[in-house]
């Protein structure tokens, strides 16, 4: 389990560096939400899941995405918007996309994709599958009504789903405290009756928490469950850079969660040998994805009117 | 086909029968399954199929319809019943930012077989927030389809269509239009995406009338051709993806249009399908244009206002008069209470 961990986390963080290293350079022409920092939230969750089960993601989405199994190669390919990308180039980093894996989606817009995670979890319950779904979203997504309505019809349904919150204290560059007059976002998830906890950054506790869930889900006993996991962005909102600069928040602060990285406490439980051939393995897998995507073409003019429609049935 | 139907038991029908035929079909929305089953058009679907595939909903526009997303992302045919389309404005962010382009934007590899029923209309004082026909903002967005089905043949037919059709589509019923009858067949069938109809042929001037408009353009019709001016009066039925051609080739032919709208007139379905037979028709032949829509104005519910926020059939004549005679000429025609409820009487 423990190695297994670490190469998530490891893949997680440094794909992202490597798109933060690639940014600069213009080929990735869509804005990117990087996760660096928030890694152990999708990881500990998507661990605990099972092929067949669902997620949807928000904007910060590449954690996800990469966790729940979403291939690497075509991640890469649609941030540089070549066609061989998850979406063919026609979705960006914003919404990515792998129905194999079970991920199914992501949205720019806040708390969008929470509805939609429900409405799946109604289908798998109407067909009686075994499956479940994770949705999650940030605690900006809180701050929108589509939240509690989604909330509301998750407890009355008794979804086969699990609310994932990753509390990173910020929308953009505006912290929880600014937003919200109180700061009890699993408290008020509770109040649908909803079994709610908080959890910190750590991704056993994440992983043993949606284990649990997930196992009781599967058992009968219904759902949903709703997790806050606390969290925080080491980068900027949208881009590749810090912005400790702005005066938003200290980098002092940050420092707190820096220190109890994931990543490295994951990588400090293995042997070194073993530990560097799992990083050997990612880095090149990772070095053959920016290949991958560098050397596939762009789509082709008559993308561009593809796939607006279905076809007619009459 | 000698069966009658009003247009309600027509969509019950289409419901029922696609609810049979495919159990992916799932039907929710506020009231569905409350005494009056909006209107009587869900009426005994919950008994037949179970609160699994027939349930009411959290009074919860927004999320009920990214529900609906979810549901048709995971294989269902989910159709979303709203008994007010003024309601549905809570849901734009879904229907547009998600259901209209999921397709696209996931590269095609998802689809939204979502219907959105939602009723429009006027009548008796339902006021600002009750009588709105926005459909014109949806039709402006690619990846949605828009359907105003007129009489009950269509209603069926359409809905049908909705419902198998891959894409999101948007089902405008008029709440007038609910009790008219007309022929319906039994058996299943599909009313084609983007076909429009000729309902009277003509031969002065193209009138186009959308969804109850319809109605009051056959009205105009007939006072028109009272005063001997030959309308041709289309139906487009989609109107996205709108048949330009079958309205194009009319107006070819009279040299004039008036387009009748349920909605205001700015950035309204009319202009758009005048701008569309414009680009076609123009150095081909000169063309008179004519549009008809609410008064800018929002919606007053007292009676002697009511009147004169909406087009009838007689200020339609009037307004057609006019362009065909090339002159204002201040005449309304009578009013001839016979012509009021006009049946839509087939076949099709």
């Amino acid at each position: 389990m423990n190695e297994r961990f670490y190469r998530a986390l490891y893949r997680i963080r440094r794909v992202e560096e490597e798109v933060a290293k690639a940014y600069p350079s213009d080929k990735i022409k869509s804005p990117v939400h990087l996760s660096i920092g928030q890694e152990a939230v999708a990881v500990g969750v998507c661990e605990a899941l099972k092929p067949e089960d669902i997620v949807f993601a928000s904007y910060r989405g590449h954690a996800a995405y990469l966790a729940k199994g979403g291939d690497l190669n075509r991640m890469i390919a649609e941030l540089y918007g070549r066609v061989t990308g998850c979406a063919k180039g026609k979705g960006g980093s914003m919404h990515l996309i792998d129905v194999a894996h079970g991920v199914m989606g992501s949205s720019a817009v806040v708390g969008t994709t929470i509805p939609n995670a429900a409405g799946y979890a109604y289908a798998l319950k109407l067909r009686g599958s075994d499956a479940l779904v994770a949705a999650f979203f940030g605690d900006g997504a809180t701050d929108e009504g589509v939240f509690y309505e989604s909330l509301n019809f998750a407890a009355l349904k008794r979804l086969p789903m699990i609310f994932i919150c990753e509390n990173n204290s910020y929308a953009i560059h505006t912290h929880q405290n600014q937003r919200q007059a109180i700061s009890n976002i699993a408290e008020r998830a509770a109040s649908f009756g909803i079994p709610a906890e908080v959890i910190a950054d750590d991704v056993i506790a994440v992983y043993s928490a949606i284990d649990k869930a997930a196992k009781a889900i599967r058992s009968g006993a219904g759902g949903p469950f709703f997790f806050e996991c606390m969290t925080y962005r080491w980068k900027e909102h949208v881009g590749p850079g810090e912005d400790y600069h702005l005066g938003y928040r200290s980098r002092e602060e940050a420092t707190k969660w820096i220190d109890n990285d994931q990543v490295r406490v994951a990588g400090e439980r293995l042997r070194a040998p073993r530990r560097a051939s799992i990083e050997a393995e990612v880095e090149a897998e990772i070095a053959d994805a920016f290949a991958f995507a560098e050397n596939s073409p762009f789509p082709s003019a008559d993308e561009l009117w593809k796939d607006v429609y279905g076809a007619s049935t009459a | 086909m000698n069966r009658e139907a009003t247009y309600v038991e027509a969509i019950r029908e289409a419901t029922r029968q696609e609810m049979e035929r495919d159990e992916s079909v799932v039907v929710y929305g506020l009231d569905v399954d409350d005494p009056k089953a909006i209107q009587g058009t869900t009426a005994g679907l919950l008994e037949k199929f179970g609160a699994g595939r027939v349930f009411g909903t959290p009074l919860a526009e927004d999320a009920m319809t990214g529900v609906g997303i979810g549901m048709a992302l995971a294989g269902l045919r989910p159709i979303h019943v709203h008994i007010r389309m003024d309601f549905v404005m809570l849901a734009m962010n879904q229907l547009i930012n998600v259901a209209a382009k999921s397709r696209y934007m996931y590269g095609g590899q998802v689809q939204i077989p979502l219907v959105v029923r939602a009723m429009i209309g006027r009548s008796w004082g339902q006021g600002a927030q009750h009588s709105q026909g926005l459909y014109s903002f949806f039709m402006s967005v690619p990846g949605l389809r828009v359907v105003a089905p007129t009489n009950p043949h269509d209603a069926k037919g359409c809905l049908v269509e909705a419902i198998r059709t891959d894409d999101p589509v948007l089902y405008v019923e008029h709440r007038f239009l609910h009790f008219q009858k007309g022929p319906v067949p039994e058996a299943l069938y599909a009313t084609p995406l983007g076909k429009a109809r000729v309902t009277v042929p003509g031969t002065d001037v193209t009138l186009v009338g959308i969804s109850y408009a319809q109605t009051e353009c056959l009205q105009a019709q007939r006072y028109l051709e009272a005063v001997g001016i030959s309308a041709e009066v289309i139906d487009p039925i989609w109107l996205s993806p709108l048949d330009v051609e079958t309205i194009a080739d009319s107006v070819a032919k009279t040299g004039r249009l008036c387009v009748v709208d349920n909605g205001w007139t700015t950035c309204g379905a009319g202009a758009e399908i005048i701008a569309r037979v414009m680009e076609r028709l123009q150095s081909v032949r000169e063309v008179k244009i004519l549009r008809l829509g609410f008064a800018p104005v929002t919606c007053p519910p007292t009676p002697t206002l009511e009147a004169l926020y909406y087009p009838n059939g007689r200020t339609i004549a009037a307004g057609v008069n006019d362009l065909v005679l090339g002159r204002p000429t201040g005449w309304v025609p009578e009013e001839r209470k016979e012509w009021k409820n006009i049946e839509f009487k087939g076949p099709f």
